[in-house]
């Protein structure tokens, strides 16, 4: 049930909470920002679009989209909560006044459980190395291997492990470990994220930190490891990240920058890095009070995310994969998709490296914490709807939540051939809608709200003065930047889409593929007619309050 | 790793600390950031267990 909004936050027990130290602060902050798109889907990206170029337009998508949008976002949670909202479609009925308003916030409720579906797969991926490295297990792997085909070895490795070859429930361990990561996710959403999650965050965070800190400098001391190839030492190893180049053989180093397609990648690995456009903080922001600061808190969480991207995922991913594999083994191949930089050539570097069992262990367990810290907020947008349109409890919302998000995670389990389910949710939720539902959120601020109402929302209770220039950016830059990018991402991928689909996928997989979007409009539909019934119901509850006023009761 | 790339990786790790930096100093410096700057993960969601 939507609470009064003139009554202060309460915790459960109905006292006004306190936060603790600042220091819990900020690592609560590091807590929401860091995933696995620092550690692997950065790296990849800014390796394979030029390196040096690729940082040009991601500081600038970084400035012109992702920081304003984070702003755009918590800044519409804390008004529509203001309201007694906390789901989107709520918050967006405040917003666009109109009786439609409320199914933009569709999207918001969509795409962090379609995420949830495969985000958690891959969750029980590293934990499951994780052992695999503590146990001695993967080292097995290579064993007895020819120097150049570890690789491959990992390769097959994984595609056993996940049944990539053909569709099925895979065989092995994995979905036992499905269930271990299950387990304490459900835990902790069923509590409630203030009873457990803070705690866990406060020793998970800085655990993650240390464990990456001490990676990088293990890292950064390698020095030349495989004296017979002196070619493959760490300064080489920090050019290949960082020096500037171009994307194809025969282009120019600037000549990277005038092809679209590395500005659509810089856009969305800051969409996806700062979880914007995801629906989360449209929800979490939503509880704060009026009050609150939202500049400095989401200028925080961005520039901890950033922290862990640029100066912990860059400095030791793709720097410790050439020192060990060389840059011949870096390709499009390894670095093309984070599964195979992951989960291909990682296990590959760490069958080389001094101690590599114990970094190996130490990888993949902070890659796990990062996920985990990740997708314990992904089902509360879709939990806080199903709450407030509806009056059930979080144990029934959470129950309701867990079959369609189980029926999800059992379809990426099951079409596991080319891990094709995964890939079609990531593309369509994890891509595509994610593009929609940031360009709807900066509009509706922007031009629907107004940014005279934004700029006073905004700075209220604010820490942070947010520089006049910023508002030019939000009204006008970033809408005309996301619409062209995304009209240049469509034009380049959905034709490739539909020619895969019509021509080149056989037709198993096309079955694949088509089912996997039926059972996504499905989610979609669903979704569309609970807000249309939790509509009607705030309506009458609106009718009912106001007739309440009139009589004097 | 030439010239060009020390710059673009001083600069892009130089620029994210000093933000990250000016952020928690200002987090820090707040006399009362922990009672109205919060953290997404931290945030209390009043659900009640009916």
């Amino acid at each position: 049930m939507a609470r009064n909004p003139n009554q202060p936050a309460l915790a459960r027990n109905g006292s006004v909470e306190n936060w603790g130290s600042k220091i819990g602060v900020i690592l609560a902050v590091a807590g929401s920002a860091v995933g696995l798109g620092n550690f692997l889907r950065f790296p990849g990206n800014a390796a394979l679009y030029g390196g040096g170029v690729f940082m040009i337009p991601y500081f600038i998508s970084m400035i012109i989209l992702g920081i304003p949008i984070c702003w755009v976002e918590w800044t519409m949670g804390r008004y529509g909560g203001a309201y007694g909202y906390n789901s989107a479609p709520g918050i967006f009925s405040v917003l666009w006044r109109k009786s439609y308003g409320k199914y933009f916030g569709v999207l918001a409720l969509l795409i962090p459980v379609v995420i949830y579906m495969y985000y958690v797969y891959v969750e029980a991926w590293c934990l499951s190395y994780a052992i695999d490295y503590a146990t001695g297990k993967m080292a097995a792997i290579a064993e007895n291997t020819t120097p150049g085909e570890e690789i491959q070895q990992y390769k097959d490795h994984f595609v056993n492990f996940v049944g990539k070859d053909e569709n099925g429930f895979p065989k092995g361990k994995v979905l036992i470990i499905l269930a271990f990561v299950f387990l304490p996710n459900f835990v902790f959403i069923f509590r409630g994220l203030t009873k457990g999650i803070e705690v866990f965050c406060k020793f998970a965070m800085p655990l993650l930190i240390v464990c990456a800190l001490i990676i990088l400098v293990r890292v950064l001391t390698l020095g030349t490891p495989d004296p017979t190839q002196p070619e493959n030492n760490i300064n080489n190893a920090l050019g290949f990240m960082w020096n500037p180049k171009p994307i194809d053989k025969d282009g120019t180093v600037w000549g990277a920058l005038s092809n679209p397609q590395i500005w659509l990648v810089a856009a969305g690995q800051i969409f996806f890095s700062l979880s914007v456009g995801f629906g989360i903080v449209l929800n979490y922001a939503s509880y704060l009070r009026k009050n609150d600061d939202v500049v400095l808190s989401a200028l925080t969480a961005s520039a901890t995310n950033q922290f862990c991207e640029v100066c912990l995922g860059g400095l030791i991913t793709i720097p410790v994969a050439f020192l060990f594999l060389g840059a011949s083994q870096l390709n499009i191949d390894t670095l093309g998709t984070s599964m195979a930089l992951g989960f291909h050539a990682l296990p590959a570097v760490f069958s080389r490296m001094p101690a590599g069992q114990f970094f190996g262990m130490l990888w993949f367990f902070t890659l796990f914490i990062a996920a985990i810290t990740s997708s314990l907020s992904m089902l509360q947008p879709a939990i806080a709807f199903l709450e407030e349109g509806f009056g059930l409890g979080r144990r029934a919302s959470v129950t309701c939540l867990g079959f369609i998000v189980a029926t999800g995670n059992l379809i990426v389990i099951y079409f596991s051939k080319d891990l094709l389910a995964h890939e079609t949710m990531d593309f369509w939720v994890g891509t595509v809608c994610i593009f929609i539902l940031a360009t709807i959120q900066v509009i509706t601020v922007g031009w629907v709200f107004g940014i005279k109402n934004a700029r006073k929302e905004v700075q209220r209770g604010a820490e942070l003065h947010i520089p006049n220039i910023f508002w030019f950016i939000i009204k006008y830059v970033s809408p005309l930047y996301l619409l062209t990018i995304f009209s240049c991402w469509c034009y380049n991928n959905i034709p490739v889409f539909y020619e895969n689909i019509t021509q080149v996928l056989p037709e198993d997989d096309r079955d694949t593929v088509l089912f996997v979007l039926a059972f996504l409009v499905g989610v979609l539909i669903f979704f569309a007619m609970l807000v249309y019934l939790a509509g009607r119901r705030w309506n009458e509850r609106e009718t009912w309050n106001r007739a309440k006023e009139e009589v004097g009761v | 790793m030439n010239l060009a790339g020390w710059i673009v990786m001083i600069l892009s790790v130089g620029f994210v600390l000093c933000l990250v930096t000016f952020c928690f100093y200002r987090v820090l410096r707040t006399p009362k950031s922990t009672e109205h700057m919060h953290a997404p993960l931290e945030i209390d969601t009043h659900d009640v267990d009916t």
